[in-house]
């Protein structure tokens, strides 16, 4: 079997987000940037499939400028085997745009398991995978939090859905995208580190797909959410209860 | 400008949710339509017959709908909406609508938009990026609109009418590619974390999951649901879908108390659209006390049973 694991370059999660004064959007310069948190679990659920022999190659793909190379080699570091660019001077494509590329890549390399995060913590489309499945009749689990190959080429996994838990069967070629719960990301070794510097990654310019890269929404401006008005602090139990009943009138 | 409403149900009742995706409807234009797939409705149909705002009731009862497979589901609504003169096509973004809308969307060629917060025209919507860090206004130039809408922003509709059902019949294949196994419903008593109207979450300053009793008397008193910070997670504390933050759970319920949480900017993003905030932590330097209508600087040990008590 053969993974397809998809990866985004966003704003670390502990960084403190600033919107542009220009309202253009968020400022990302000199920004610790790191892989979508959810894209990491996709990439530990690859190489633990690996270890099981379950899976024979991991292929690491992003779509981004130069600078995605860093991600992906994390994603080497992990434990992928080869990686793939898809070069843009675009910061940000598309949901819609992406999940074209994705299949473009994948019509290619034919991967059985094509495995992302739910969603990138920077648009939080939370659209890729399934647009993704969509666009080549794979079936898709999304928000898996356990997964398990069976031995007839189906994999079997519990996706969080609001109130529970479900269960579904899914053929082989397939599309899976990833939740909190599936697991915990590997640190990578520093050995690991270095090898995966000699690890390929082949860059593919986006012109050479045939697809229209323009946007369909407009961003029109980006603004810090609504303030909350400063609280007080209470004294004591008593009127934090009295506070809550009578002044906010929640309880 | 009409618009078709995506009704998730259970094949018994309408989710909450439906019933705020209609009010949202409501703001782009007056002519709204819904639509409910599933197997053995009548329940679900009787209740949805009662929402204001709907013009019209689509019902397709079939057992390829028994269970909510976004690639069954998909597909029949894009067949149902070919030739059709809708322009916006609204789904709750519950994990029902994150599921199936972007499928069809991608069906139809359309770029949706996920996750509104509100609606300024018939093409220009909000929605929070970053967790709700930043506010991003986008303008659609598609000619249908594909929106989910977040439920916890719209009231939900209100129920006083009686709308008009027409059954189709729906000539579709069923997918093989992928089967439903089961479903379990999570064993609480308590409400959703993402539904619920009050939330307590306990962090590091608990100490240990052992300790998270003390939240429950308070959270059975209050019928709230319960939470956790990523760092109590972390610890081992309690489970992994306790977690509210970002890379968590989203909440937005009328009242929020974090106990023992110091308000890392990884929760915050997870909670700031509480309508009020209360906390209880024993440092007062703790950044949750800036984000918090009402703190309480204290022994959360000390307070907690004394909280039960008065509550």
């Amino acid at each position: 079997m053969k993974a397809l694991v998809c990866v985004k370059r966003v704003i670390d999660y502990n960084v403190k987000i600033r919107v542009k004064s220009d309202k253009s959007g968020v400022e990302t310069d000199n920004v610790k940037m790191s892989m979508n948190p959810f894209d990491e679990i996709a990439v530990e659920e690859a190489v633990r499939l690996k270890e099981k022999n379950q899976i024979q190659e991991i292929v690491i793909l992003s779509i981004g400028t130069d600078k995605s190379q860093e991600t992906i080699r994390s994603g080497l570091a992990m434990g992928g085997d080869r990686g793939i660019l898809v070069k843009t001077e675009k910061d940000q494509l598309e949901p819609l745009t992406v999940g074209k590329i994705i299949k473009s890549v994948s019509d290619k390399e034919k991967p059985d398991l094509i495995i992302l995060g739910k969603q990138a913590i920077d648009d939080d489309c939370n659209q890729t995978g399934q647009i993704v499945a969509t666009l080549l009749e794979f079936p898709q689990a999304t928000f898996a939090s356990e997964l398990k190959k069976n031995n007839d080429n189906t994999l079997e996994v519990t996706r969080e859905v609001d109130g529970g838990l479900e269960t579904v069967k899914i053929n082989i070629p397939c599309v899976v995208t990833t939740d909190l719960r599936l697991n915990e990301p590997r640190y990578a070794s520093l050995p690991n580190i270095m090898k995966a510097k000699q690890k390929k990654i082949d860059v593919l310019e986006i012109g050479s797909f045939d697809i229209d890269i323009k946007d369909r929404l407009q961003v029109l401006e980006v603004k810090e959410p609504p303030e909350r008005k400063p609280g007080i602090k209470v004294d004591d139990v008593d009127s934090l209860v009295e506070k809550l009943k009578n002044e906010a009138k929640v309880l | 400008m009409k618009v078709l409403v995506i009704i998730e149900h259970d094949n018994e009742t309408v989710k909450q949710s439906s019933f705020s995706t209609i009010s949202a409807a409501k703001e782009i234009s007056d002519s709204i339509e819904a639509i409910v797939l599933g197997q053995g409705i009548d329940s679900v149909i009787n209740q949805l017959k009662k929402s204001d705002h709907l013009k019209k009731i689509y019902k397709i009862d079939n057992e390829l709908f028994q269970n909510p497979l976004a690639e069954n589901l998909s597909k029949a609504i894009h067949k149902f909406t070919e030739g059709s003169d809708y322009t916006h096509i609204l789904s709750p973004s519950s994990t029902f609508g994150k599921n199936m809308s972007p499928k069809l969307s991608a069906l139809m060629d359309v770029q949706q938009i996920s996750d509104i917060t509100k609606i300024i025209s018939d093409d220009t919507f909000e929605r929070p990026i970053y967790a709700g860090n930043a506010i991003a206004k986008v303008k659609s130039n598609d000619p249908i609109k594909i929106i989910t809408v977040r439920p916890t922003c719209f009231e939900p509709c209100a129920l006083n009418s009686s709308v008009d059902v027409e059954s189709l019949k729906v000539d579709l294949d069923k997918n093989n590619l992928i089967s439903f196994v089961s479903y379990d419903k999570s064993k609480s008593d308590r409400p959703e974390l993402t539904s619920a109207k009050i939330v307590i979450s306990g962090g590091r300053g608990m100490q240990n999951g052992e300790n998270f009793r003390l939240l429950e008397g308070i959270a059975d008193k209050l019928g709230a649901a319960m939470g956790a910070s990523r760092a109590a997670v972390d610890a081992g504390f309690v489970p992994n879908d306790w977690q509210v933050g970002q890379t968590g759970k989203i909440v937005a319920p009328d009242l929020y108390i974090a106990v023992g949480i110091s308000g890392a900017i990884q929760h915050i993003a997870g909670i700031k659209d509480s309508k009020f905030i209360a906390c209880i932590n024993k440092d007062e330097e703790a950044p949750i006390f800036n984000f918090s209508d009402y703190g309480l600087v204290g022994d959360l040990f000390e307070l907690l049973p004394k909280l039960e008590e008065k509550l």
